[in-house]
């Protein structure tokens, strides 16, 4: 792969001298993920299980593919007031043009959210209106062909469904809606990528993404208590399945499955030993429920909907109060603005209300989920937790708002409020790239695979250049996210853009900072780094006279 | 040369000759004076509501409000009640700003690639003022020609066309709102030939709205301070139109019957193309609902039972490991 410096100055966004819909889509390598392996299918009993790769001219599509997807079109017309009113009301402002990761990072016209819409609303102008019916091409309308099928699956398998063109467009049009609907209508025909298909078919049966089985998630929660317990002196015994509990707590699997997520798995351990010690609550996980992420949403609604039915069955059979989420990134899109819709109403748990402070979570009373970070900065405004933010004086460090938790939610106040409070060096990014206008890291909705990196660095080329921004200017090093995903690519992504900054989540910080009864005295941090700053003595650090608990 | 802006001047040049032909050749004066002008309102009118009733059958599944602000959450967290409302009031603030002044277009940022590299975004301001320039003269000018219809003519008519024709400049007296519509249209239109990207996403159905209404403010400009064509007789025709009295006086010029022909394909057409965006955007489901699902349960008329993967099967598949594991069964 070429060098980022090298990358970004070969850029160009001058659109080809052929029309769009004269240009062919060319399959690059690095840019697309590999397609579906017929045995996910097979297993989710979805339609058209087959031994294919996107770059095969033969798709071995069934006879009448075309009506399938007409009349799939069709319906989810009928079924979707956003899909319907998004196919018509644009104006081709071109507000939208210049938002898009995708765009920014590769030139390609078609990465502009309109014309990414435009591949799906000039089918829908040529069967669906009569302008379209009678002018065709004048009216922007064309007959949807096998290459027009392709060039859907390459670019809707670009668009990372993050929602930064929503923001800015005048109508609201949210591309995310249209790519969610364009990938629903290729899966009516088998077309997925294996990357979504594999954790969608896994979760199905084991519970999580990774196709983690149930001993195996126990035996991973064991390997880590016993590196908490070398780490801290602090054995953190973890309970699961426990009826009874007073919350379930649920989390993306990543985080139980790859670095640097195990921290912030640590993390979460370390907190809930902290709070059964200190408070007395008992906080049970579950290994059917293993999974807070929902591959459903990058698939189709149903899917969506099939995956995440287990988080209420299995509150329901472990009779715990409320459920309490981890940090994932399109999980709480999904429970936020899908999840008691598909599955609720949850009337056998309680309104959640925090044991320890009292506090009623009135914005989560009909879903009885509570955000980690929402449930953090309660504890730590009630001074609940007992930290020492000094013990993360070595990280300076930044926070990247994940796409759904900043534009399918609106969580951007609680995760800063929490790091800032276990942390003494916090520096955000420049404002058009955080909060409601925050970059993708590039690799959402399920483009986080191996084969796509080159579509992943160039995504992720905005994201990049924020953090070397804030590197370069106060020395940030810690690049804090709130999202599994985030955490398993943004390594990757900054030792391409911006090579001195690590990746961590935010219970991590918290659990580094977190003074646990009956630790050792702590020098190294969940990672086995020195605690103290580089280039400080640690004696002279220790004697501080600000040193907490002097 | 652009095929799709010359398809969308072609046809407009051929429906300013319509007219001019018609009129000025034929004699078909009721034809285009009443007729066609009835037709066009009619259409206007039915396709409309048409239009919106059609999106409203289809139901709002999800509630998927685009948040661009702190959400509810705990009381001395500061939440954004407009751009991520959580009540009714908060959403009707949100789709007033964004109606009536284009919030969201207003955010517009530009993007731009520098050496290093190093990204730059700078406020795009230019956008939103064109759109705003050009909506509100849009609307004077329409609202100024209600005097046509109504005798006599209301004092906040009079008002505004006092304020409209604030400067005074030249005889009859320049209305600002005449000269802002043509510049603004005028811009968005060079900003669709010069921008790269425009350029190329725009499609015929973008230009010809754009020549119509040029054409429409050209052809109105032309009546009003050069040709002084006979504006009693083009009352006494407006009159008698909106009171389903309609007559023909004699003596109007050819240009009236081009400028109501071009207003009338205007009306005939907007049903059917993207000026329906002006409909729409009351019903864009990412703007005009609250984003409190999490504490109020919104139904979904269509959601379907689904087959879900339970626990039961789930304990039946992998109750040896579990048991090896220590984990709590169901069924020993």
């Amino acid at each position: 792969m070429i060098d980022s410096k090298e990358r970004a100055s070969k850029l160009g966004y001058l659109p080809p001298k052929t029309d769009w819909m004269d240009t062919p889509t060319v399959y690059k390598e690095g840019m697309y993920c590999y397609a579906a392996k017929p045995s996910r299918l097979e297993y989710m009993d979805w339609p058209y299980p087959k031994d294919w790769s996107c770059v095969d001219e033969d798709w071995q599509l069934p006879e009448n593919w075309k009506e399938i997807v007409l009349k799939g079109m069709k319906e989810r017309l009928e079924k979707y007031r956003t899909f319907k009113i998004f196919m018509d009301i644009c104006v081709r402002c071109g507000a939208c043009a210049d938002k898009c990761h995708f765009f920014i990072g590769t030139g390609d016209p078609k990465n502009m959210p309109v014309l990414r819409a435009e591949l799906i609303r000039s089918v829908y102008r040529n069967d669906f209106t009569k302008a379209g019916k009678i002018l065709g091409r004048i009216a922007g309308a064309r007959e949807l062909t096998i290459d027009v099928l392709k060039e859907w699956w390459y670019y809707l398998f670009q668009c990372t469904e993050c929602r930064r063109c929503s923001v800015f467009c005048p109508y609201g049009i949210d591309t995310a809606e249209i790519t969610i609907i364009g990938r629903e209508l290729l899966n009516l025909l088998g077309l997925n990528i294996d990357w979504i298909a594999a954790p969608v078919a896994f979760c199905y049966r084991t519970g999580n993404h990774m196709g983690i089985q149930p001993h195996a998630f126990v035996d991973m929660l064991d390997f880590f208590t016993d590196e908490i317990e070398n780490a801290t002196g602090v054995r953190c015994e973890q309970t699961f399945n426990k009826k009874g509990a007073d919350l379930l707590f649920i989390c993306p699997s990543g985080d139980v499955f790859g670095d640097p997520g195990t921290y912030t798995c640590m993390g979460y351990m370390i907190l809930m030993h902290y709070l059964r010690e200190v408070h007395g609550l008992d906080i049970t996980w579950s290994t059917y429920a293993s999974e807070g992420g929902n591959f459903g949403l990058f698939t189709s609604h149903e899917t969506m909907k099939r995956l995440n039915a287990k988080m209420y069955a299995e509150a329901k059979r472990l009779g715990v109060k409320w459920i309490l989420g981890g940090e994932c990134g399109h999980m709480w899109r999904v429970i936020n603005q899908y999840m008691v819709t598909m599955n609720g109403p949850a009337d056998f748990l309680e309104e959640p209300v925090n044991p320890i402070t009292g506090t009623k979570f009135e914005n989560a009373k009909a879903t009885k989920m509570v955000h980690i970070t929402e449930f953090l900065s309660d504890l730590i405004k009630h001074k609940k937790l007992n930290l020492d933010p000094s013990r993360n004086d070595r990280l300076k460090v930044t926070f990247h708002d994940s796409c759904n938790p900043a534009r399918g939610m609106g969580i951007l106040e609680e995760p800063r409020y929490v790091i800032k409070n276990v942390c003494n060096h916090f520096y955000d990014m420049p404002r058009n790239t955080i909060r409601e206008q925050t970059f993708c890291c590039g690799c959402g909705s399920g483009l986080n695979a191996g084969e796509d990196m080159e579509l992943r660095m160039t995504g992720g080329m905005p994201r990049g250049n924020a953090v070397k921004y804030v590197n370069e200017k106060h020395g940030v090093n810690t690049l804090t996210c709130m999202c599994a995903i985030d955490r398993a690519v943004l390594p990757a992504l900054m030792e391409y853009w911006a090579p001195e900054v690590d990746v961590s989540g935010i219970s991590e910080l918290v659990a580094n900072a977190l003074i646990i009864p009956g630790e050792k005295e702590k020098t190294l941090n969940l990672r086995g780094e020195p605690i103290w700053p580089k280039d400080v003595d640690p004696d002279e650090w220790y004697k501080r006279p600000d040193f907490p608990g002097r | 040369m652009n095929k799709k802006y010359m398809y969308s001047l072609l046809a407009v040049i051929v429906l300013i000759l319509l007219p001019y032909v018609g009129v000025e050749a034929v004699g078909l004066q009721v034809l285009f004076g009443i007729i066609i002008p009835y037709l066009a309102v009619l259409i206007f009118i039915i396709g409309f509501i048409y239009r919106v009733m059609d999106w409203a059958s289809s139901p709002v599944p999800f509630r998927i409000p685009s948040t661009c602000g702190q959400q509810k959450s705990l009381p001395w967290i500061k939440q954004n009640k407009i751009d991520n409302p959580f009540t009714a009031g908060g959403v009707i603030i949100r789709m007033i700003l964004e109606i009536l002044f284009f919030r969201s277009l207003f955010r517009n940022t530009r993007f731009g690639l520098n050496e290093g590299p190093k990204i730059s975004y700078v406020w795009e301001k230019w956008l939103w003022l064109a759109a705003l320039a050009f909506h509100y003269s849009f609307l004077t000018v329409l609202i100024r020609h209600l005097r046509f219809f109504l005798e006599p003519v209301p004092v906040c008519l009079q008002l505004l066309e006092k304020v409209d024709g604030f400067f005074q400049v030249g005889l009859p007296g320049l209305y600002m709102s005449g000269a802002v519509l043509l510049a603004a249209v005028t811009f968005l239109f060079l900003r669709r030939i010069y921008l790269p990207q425009m350029r190329y996403i725009s499609l015929a159905a973008d230009f010809f709205p754009l020549f119509l209404i040029i054409s429409i403010a050209i052809t109105g400009i032309l009546m009003r301070y050069f040709t002084k064509v006979d504006v009693v007789g083009i009352k006494e025709l407006a009159m008698g139109l909106a009171s389903f009295h309609p007559t023909i006086p004699d003596g109007i010029g050819v240009l009236f019957y081009v400028h109501l022909f071009l207003v009338s394909i205007l009306f005939v057409y907007f049903p059917f193309s993207k000026l329906m965006h002006m409909g729409g955007i009351f019903l864009s489901p990412t703007r005009n609902l609250p984003n409190n699902t999490r504490a109020k349960m919104h139904i979904n008329p269509w959601n379907y039972p689904v087959k879900v993967h339970t626990y039961d099967e789930y304990e039946d598949e992998f109750r040896e490991k579990m048991k090896e594991v220590g984990l709590p069964l169901e069924k020993e």
